[in-house]
């Protein structure tokens, strides 16, 4: 059975090299939707390895660098002022708010703790039965259903001291956002395979008809996104426009229906706001009405003024691949992972941070 | 945070009265439990890829094989187009 090693074993990266190099013959603007695929690119060298005609430009796909300012304000306002006990994703935490990030808050005494599943925030919720437990459910089509589980968790036993502050954000809507911007210069997605493991393939059939582009599901492993770019380019080069799936070993056609069933139940579709990026339609998932019970936003009912994002980020250039992040003026200067601007520089898995920790930088800042 | 992980289903148990099927799962050497809800016909021995404590999909050894058949795949179709063309260009096909 074939898993890890064999996805990174470097004989099979230079054959997949060679290929693209043979039958690269013109140029080719590429999107990976997702940030852990900006991240294994980055971090594995594969951008300065590919033929120089392809480049490869980096999508929104990343939820912690998309949440808005305005919601970390609110999880802090909630463990400081609310005195709730409030569990997130490591990197989340670490995301700085217009006045400060979880940790920082975490660090002058709000109880804010670090999961690794929104199951074992039940387990907190249902060992503090005096505390409010909140959980801040960030995340893509992937990591929604395990929120949405968390919830129906809470429905079972009964707790009624779980709730939820839901920020989900989908990719075909912003596949559509990137491509509806008459700057955009793309020609070919690589469509993100964890996000296919869930919803399956049917939601890109329509865009890569609509746009006229191939859209490649693909893996995260340095072999997979070297299929997943061979897939793109060859059918660039024969002038063709189709969905493909290079991570069949785990991504059906119909997705996984148990999970499809259980978004269902638990989460509608709304008009999602998205940092970087604006309000996109019908791009997120909240709470259903009937379980609002859960929302932790209808539930402790925080309004928090929003405050503007810094005015000198370009970060909804970078997020479309209009612009890369060293083309930023701020990059590596007043905008740094310890001192994000923006919501690119905030996660290692947003392209200003990925560029920042793994490229030379300096190289291409002075190129 | 949208990592996904792959590993082997090493026991499942029952939990909540029976509600909820967890497995013990090994990646590497470390085992840790994922949730099976979402893979109602997960078994012991299937390998599958685990999300924040949750498996979300099994993985298909055949196609797993497969990707690495791919470059063998296109090569050979080239070799064919190429000895396809030697042909016709003056027979001198070495098959
Ligand atoms: S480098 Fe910083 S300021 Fe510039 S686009 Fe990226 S996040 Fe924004």
């Amino acid at each position: 059975m074939k898993f890890l090693s064999e996805y990174r074993n470097p004989e099979i990266v230079h054959q997949y090299i060679d290929e693209l190099h043979k039958i690269t013959t013109k140029e080719w603007t590429i999107m990976e939707v997702c940030g852990g695929q900006t991240h294994s690119l980055v971090k594995n060298g594969i951008l300065n390895i590919l033929p120089d005609k392809i480049n490869m430009v980096h999508g929104p796909g990343c939820p912690v660098c998309v949440t808005p300012l305005n919601l970390i304000d609110k999880a802090v306002h909630l463990a400081e002022d609310k005195g709730v006990i409030l569990c997130s994703y490591g990197d989340m935490i670490r995301v700085p708010g217009s006045k400060k990030s979880l940790l920082e808050a975490k660090a002058t005494g709000a109880d804010i703790r670090i999961m690794y599943s929104p199951l074992e925030a039940i387990k907190i919720a249902r060992e503090n039965p005096d505390k409010e437990v909140v959980f801040f459910a960030v995340g893509f089509e992937t990591t929604a259903p395990a929120n949405a589980l968390s919830i129906i968790h809470a429905e079972r036993e009964g707790l009624t001291n779980y709730s939820v502050l839901a920020s989900h954000v989908l990719v075909p809507p912003a596949i559509e956002a990137v491509m509806n911007d008459s700057d955009t210069q793309i020609q070919g997605f690589l469509a993100a395979g964890h996000v296919c493991t869930i919803m399956g393939t049917g939601e890109y059939e329509p865009l890569a008809q609509k746009y006229n582009i191939p859209i490649v599901v693909t893996g995260f492993e340095p072999v997979d996104l070297l299929q997943g770019i061979l897939m793109t380019v060859r059918q660039l080069e024969n002038g063709e426009a189709r969905l493909e799936n290079q991570y069949a070993r785990v991504v059906r056609p119909e997705g996984n229906p148990a999970a499809i069933e259980m978004l269902n139940r638990v989460f509608q579709m709304e008009d999602r706001e998205w940092r970087g990026l604006g309000t996109i339609p019908n791009s997120g998932w909240n709470i259903r009405t009937e379980l609002e019970a859960y929302n932790a936003d209808i539930k402790f009912n925080v309004n928090i003024l929003k405050v503007p994002e810094c005015a000198d980020c370009i970060a909804g250039q970078v997020l479309k691949g209009i612009k890369k992040p060293f083309e930023c003026s701020q990059f590596g200067t007043n905008c740094t992972p310890e001192k994000p601007l923006g919501a690119p520089m905030v996660s290692s898995e947003g392209a200003c941070a990925a560029y920042y920790h793994y490229s030379n930088a300096g190289d291409e800042v002075n190129a | 945070m949208c990592l996904a992980i792959p590993g082997k289903i090493k026991s499942i148990e029952l939990q909540y009265d029976g509600v909820v099927r967890m497995a013990k799962v090994l990646f590497g050497g470390i085992t840790k439990e994922a949730s099976l809800e979402m893979l109602p016909d997960a078994e012991v021995g299937d390998y599958v890829l685990v999300h924040v404590g949750v498996a979300i999909s099994k993985i298909d050894e055949e196609e797993a094989q497969k990707s690495f058949k791919y470059l063998e795949e296109i090569g050979e179709i080239d070799e064919l187009v190429e000895h396809s063309q030697i042909d016709r260009n003056g027979g001198r096909c070495p098959l």
